[in-house]
């Protein structure tokens, strides 16, 4: 059985069970060519546990993932790009030897040039990985992810951590990624990043899927014509922050 | 996929190479051990010391036939109960006072007492002819000549346990490794760039080392070089690969150096590093074979000191060659690059 080669990646009904926790729970999605697809939830609620089992980097328990319409294999390895949300670089290496190496794994190559002027890296390309600053590091990050010119670029809370300035300019560089062509699977928990970024989101909770579709039309699903007023008097129209806590809560979690 | 084996192969060596304090401490290390334990060992180790009762501070020759032998050191003592007491405690080998009539002390407890005491005998005892001579000639075989193997394969040794196995954890730990798995590279491709890299750096690190102390100590070397760099090269295959079984899974830096250890202290202590295991029992020379430093070092020492080929060594080499098989299969058939 394979998938419609139009949508460029499937999940179907992935489990992920280790002893004593579900953390997937059936979850199941597609997402269609050019598209920017976020996935969303409070910490815990499965989603980087997913993506790394899209990514190949975590076994599913049970569950399968189509990419381009075939079983996800090695040519999802050779046209995907992945930024992890933790990853350490080898010590004492440069940032153009670190985009070299990575570039020199794959069949399918992207202008380094290219990539390099993409993620603002032009005057870093001597500096050894460990005196990078944050930004920098993600940015880098980022451009190890695209080496290989992906068709799908994952990227698992990329600007966690990142102060304000450098949250902002992740965010054009991901545009500039999509101009490209390039289709996006985002996982944040930063609610205005996948409002401005997302096209289509899901958010998670406990292992599902609980709500799937457009910022704009689950708002709208949701709220209707709803105001919020606010203590000091104004109203605003809910945003997916208030949709994100309306479907997962206030209370913190264990 | 010689690409990408290249590509982690270049990238560790650059790694390897541009951290300082490693590669210093693996060229210092061995060099500094050589010069010391040649410079504490060498030379006179193997001589007898002889007191002799008189007064003035050089020895008089002229005083006894025994006081020209060879290869015994007259010291000259005034005080005799000083010198008893030196006997007794090993420090002299013999104490004689040249009379008249000659007299001497020697502790029964000592072997070398024993030996001078006979040499003291003989230079007063007539020629014997029914006893034939033969005389043999040769350089001996220095303690420096017989450790460098020693120290070259220990250095080896750590560098390709620590060198590997310690550095795939770390990266393993810090998610380097779960990065590469998401790339086309495969646990193969990895696992042979990791192996073919620290076996240049270790083959260029102790080949620089070796020349140096051969230069500076002038030490033994009867065989051929390039027998003794195919040595090198196998036992360092088979101790990386050693060290890729402790890295396959093991993701905790601190349990790694544990298990490293537990590794490098038996081989180093029962594999004839320091000292030789020819007077060992056979259950502890059966157990030394279970070593791969064992092999190199008794290869290795077969070239260097006694000129051995291929074939005089290939037993070491085969066994070395099993072992490396062994070690790899079980390594690469366990391996994981996640953390959990």
């Amino acid at each position: 059985m394979t998938s419609d080669p139009a949508t460029v990646l499937e999940a179907r009904n992935l489990v992920k069970k280790y002893p004593g926790v579900l953390a997937v729970n059936g979850v199941s999605f597609s997402v269609p060519e050019g598209t920017c697809f976020g996935l969303l939830g409070p910490n815990g609620a499965g989603k980087t546990t997913t993506v790394e089992i899209i990514e190949g980097v975590t076994r599913a328990t049970s569950g399968e993932v189509y990419y381009c319409g075939e079983i996800a294999g090695e040519r999802f390895r050779q046209e995907s790009g992945i930024q992890f949300q933790n990853t350490a670089l080898q010590d004492h290496i440069t940032v153009l030897e670190t985009l070299e190496m990575f570039r020199a794994l794959y069949e399918r190559r992207a202008d380094l040039d290219h990539v390099i002027a993409q993620c603002s890296l032009g005057e870093l390309l001597d500096r050894d990985n460990r005196k990078l600053s944050g930004g920098q590091r993600q940015r880098l990050l980022l451009a190890v992810a695209l080496v290989n010119r992906p068709r799908l670029v994952f990227l698992d809370e990329p600007t966690t951590g990142l102060d304000p300035q450098a949250r902002r300019n992740f965010w054009t560089l991901v545009e500039r990624i999509r101009a490209d062509g390039a289709t996006i699977v985002l996982t944040t928990h930063y609610m205005d990043e996948a409002q401005i970024l997302c096209d289509d989101i899901a958010i998670m909770d406990e292992g599902k899927i609980i709500s799937r579709g457009s910022p704009e039309q689950l708002l709208l699903d949701r709220f209707g014509d709803t105001l919020i007023n606010l203590p000091n008097g104004e109203v605003r129209r809910p945003n997916l922050e208030d949709l994100f806590l309306d479907l997962t809560g206030h209370l913190l979690r264990a | 996929m010689l690409q990408r084996i290249y590509a982690i192969f270049r990238a560790r060596n650059r790694e390897f190479v541009r951290d300082r304090a490693s590669l210093s401490w693996n060229l210092i290390l061995p060099v500094a051990l050589v010069f010391g334990l040649s410079f504490a060992f060498d030379g006179q180790r193997d001589e007898f010391t002889v007191g002799v009762l008189q007064q003035s501070g050089e020895v008089d020759v002229t005083a006894h036939p025994f006081f020209t032998t060879p290869y015994v050191d007259f010291v000259a003592y005034d005080d005799l109960d000083a010198a008893m007491i030196k006997v007794e405690r090993h420090q002299l080998d013999l104490l004689v006072d040249p009379g008249p009539p000659v007299r001497y002390w020697v502790n029964p407890e000592s072997a070398k007492g024993y030996f001078a005491e006979l040499a003291l005998m003989q230079s007063v005892a007539p020629r014997d002819d029914t006893v034939i001579k033969e005389q043999i000639t040769g350089e001996p075989i220095r303690y420096s000549d017989w450790v460098l193997p020693g120290i070259l394969g220990m250095n080896m040794m750590f560098s390709c346990l620590f060198g590997v196995g310690y550095v795939i954890v770390r990266y393993r730990k810090n998610g380097f490794l779960k990065r590469l798995r998401a790339t086309p590279l495969s646990a193969f491709e990895f696992i042979s760039a990791q192996v073919a890299s620290r076996m240049v750096l270790i083959m260029l690190i102790t080949s620089f080392v070796f020349a140096g102390t051969h230069l500076l100590l002038d030490t033994r070397m009867e065989g051929s070089y390039a027998t003794l760099f195919v040595v090198g090269a196998v036992g360092a295959i088979s101790m990386i690969s050693l060290g890729l079984i402790v890295s396959a899974r093991v993701t905790s830096e601190e349990l790694a150096g544990g298990l490293l250890n537990l590794i490098n202290w038996p081989m180093m202590m029962l594999s004839g590093v320091w000292f030789s295991l020819e007077g060992a029992g056979d259950t502890l020379q059966a157990i030394s074979k279970v070593f791969p430093l064992t092999h190199v070092l008794d290869a290795a020492r077969a070239v260097s000191l006694d000129g051995a080929t291929f074939v005089d060594i290939a037993p070491s080499l085969a066994a070395l060659g099993v072992q490396s098989a062994v070690f790899l299969v079980i390594g690469s058939a366990i391996f994981r690059w996640e953390q959990y």
